[in-house]
């Protein structure tokens, strides 16, 4: 059973049901799900959560669904990495990777649509939608597919066909629309109002914010049931930031870990940092931009949640960085060749967030710090593909092994 | 009839212009202010347009032809 009550406002803290609803009727002000509090502080405990299934499903008494409706792809409880080699080469003390590139459909987004899903099907919804040019987009099909709903997903017509590909093979409906990526914006901002369709990030946003808090839970569990000192995470919308800082201000309240602060780092791209702008800039007004760069995940220009996020940094002590796209190119280098993790350029931006986090001194690099991890790379191969390692090509015998092998670079980097 | 939600922004000149007046006077739409923030060369309204559907859009483009940026007042939607 779950603890969600209703939904309330988040400027004027009005409360409306637990309806398909995401803007408040009076102020126009975001809606946010609220919980009964002391239900929750009854029944949760580390037992009760370390008894549950390995994905987010163990943190259900802490999200808006009811059990009967979970849709469940067993999405979550992804690594937690150590990362000695990579901290020792940015001059860190104790660095962890949270790798949601484990996820079913290889992004964070199945955290946000397992619970979109779910409320959708517990609201009565038998179409799941959404507006994306990749993970999103993805993982709405296979949560549709997993849960026998219908899907439809509206990308802009000039989508290369290898990200339609991670949709298509879940056998959605495919909208391609013939206009500027606003003229998608707006189609489906007015499809959510007159359709009965869940669009899982917009009339059922409210529902589909709370998954990301799962990130924090997982993090605080894994770390031995405290949370970092210092967290770095990419900003797209600035939703996934200010909830992974809500879900460790509510292990905190049910006293699951200590009371510590924890110090929040906001990652974008330069090519798209409305949020990283307004920091620096010291006002919480945000100026829209025209995203251009590599980092396709992160590319909101408007961002519905960026004057949170900016509160957020600004309770926490925290912080924003904006790199190039050159530096998430060896962001994404660096945490492969160090730690064996292949991200996307999402992940590219946060390493090369968190390298310029040290190099500002808006982090303490002797602090535990998490680093969040939220794509795979390759959905994002073309951003990296003439930046790695190419082929020493040989015939098949010893001595042309030897002669090409002695001519190549990478022969001083290989032992034995 | 229709109801549109919409935010719209303004930068350098376009944030002393009367844009949301004239709106009203030049096109067949209600305009009702919900919440805005306006410093000296950038601001922001969210607003509530009620009107016929075909008006309510004549009326954005009008609005987009004189420097103000129109967006859904959820933000963008299209996400990665």
């Amino acid at each position: 059973m779950t603890y969600a009550t209703s939904l309330t406002c988040r400027e004027c803290s009005r409360e409306f049901p637990l309806d398909p609803l995401h803007v408040c009727d009076f102020c126009f002000g975001p809606l946010e799900v609220a919980y009964d509090h002391d239900g929750i502080q009854s029944k949760i405990s580390r037992e009760r959560i370390e008894s549950g299934p390995r994905s987010i499903w163990r943190y259900k008494d802490l999200l808006p669904v009811d059990d009967e409706f979970i849709v469940d792809l067993n999405v979550g409880w992804t690594p937690l990495l150590r990362a000695d080699r990579l901290a020792e080469q940015l001059g860190m003390r104790e660095l962890y990777i949270k790798n949601d590139t484990c996820n079913p459909s290889w992004s964070f987004k199945d955290r946000v649509v397992a619970v979109a899903s779910s409320r959708a099907r517990q609201m009565g919804f038998q179409t799941l939608a959404c507006a994306s040019t990749g993970n999103l987009a993805n993982s709405v099909s296979a949560h549709a597919a997993r849960a026998g709903m219908d899907a439809i997903v509206f990308i802009p017509h000039d989508l290369e066909a290898g990200k339609v590909l991670g949709s298509a093979v879940y056998n959605p409906t495919i909208v391609a629309v013939n206009g500027s990526y606003d003229d998608v914006n707006r189609l489906c901002s007015e499809l959510a109002d007159n359709r009965q369709w869940a669009f899982v990030n917009i009339n059922v946003r409210p529902y589909y914010a709370e998954g990301s808090r799962t990130l924090a839970y997982e993090v605080a569990e894994q770390l031995g049931w405290r949370a970092p000192r210092q967290v770095v995470a990419p900003m797209a919308s600035g939703s996934l930031f200010t909830k992974i800082h809500k879900g460790f201000q509510e292990f905190q309240r049910y006293g699951l870990i200590e009371d510590t602060p924890i110090r929040m780092i906001g990652a974008q791209a330069e090519g798209c940092s409305p949020i990283t702008t307004a920091w620096r800039g010291g006002t919480t007004n945000i100026r829209p931009v025209k995203p251009d760069t590599i980092a396709k995940s992160l590319a909101i220009g408007n961002p519905a949640d960026g004057y949170y996020a900016l509160k957020t940094m600004k309770r926490t002590d925290g912080g924003a960085t904006g790199v190039s796209d050159a530096e998430v190119v060896e962001g994404i280098q660096l945490l492969a060749e160090y730690e064996g993790v292949f991200a996307e350029t999402a992940g590219g931006v946060t390493i090369a967030g968190l390298r310029q986090a040290i190099a500002t001194e808006q982090i303490d690099p002797d602090e535990t710090t998490v680093a969040f991890i939220t794509g795979g790379g390759l959905k994002t191969a073309d951003a990296i593909v003439e930046h790695v390692t190419q082929p020493i090509p040989v015939e098949g015998t010893l001595q042309s092994f030897e002669d090409a092998f002695a001519e190549a670079p990478q022969a001083a980097t290989v032992g034995g | 009839m229709a109801t549109r939600r919409v935010r719209f922004t303004f930068e350098g000149d376009a944030v002393t212009e009367p844009i949301i007046y004239l709106l009203g006077r030049e096109f067949e739409v209600v305009t009702n202010i919900r919440m805005a923030d306006v410093e000296q060369d950038f601001g922001w309204v969210v607003l509530e347009l009620d009107g016929s559907h075909d008006e309510i859009d004549r009326a954005l483009a009008w609005v987009e032809e004189h420097g103000v940026r129109v967006d859904p007042v959820a933000g963008d939607v299209v996400e990665g």
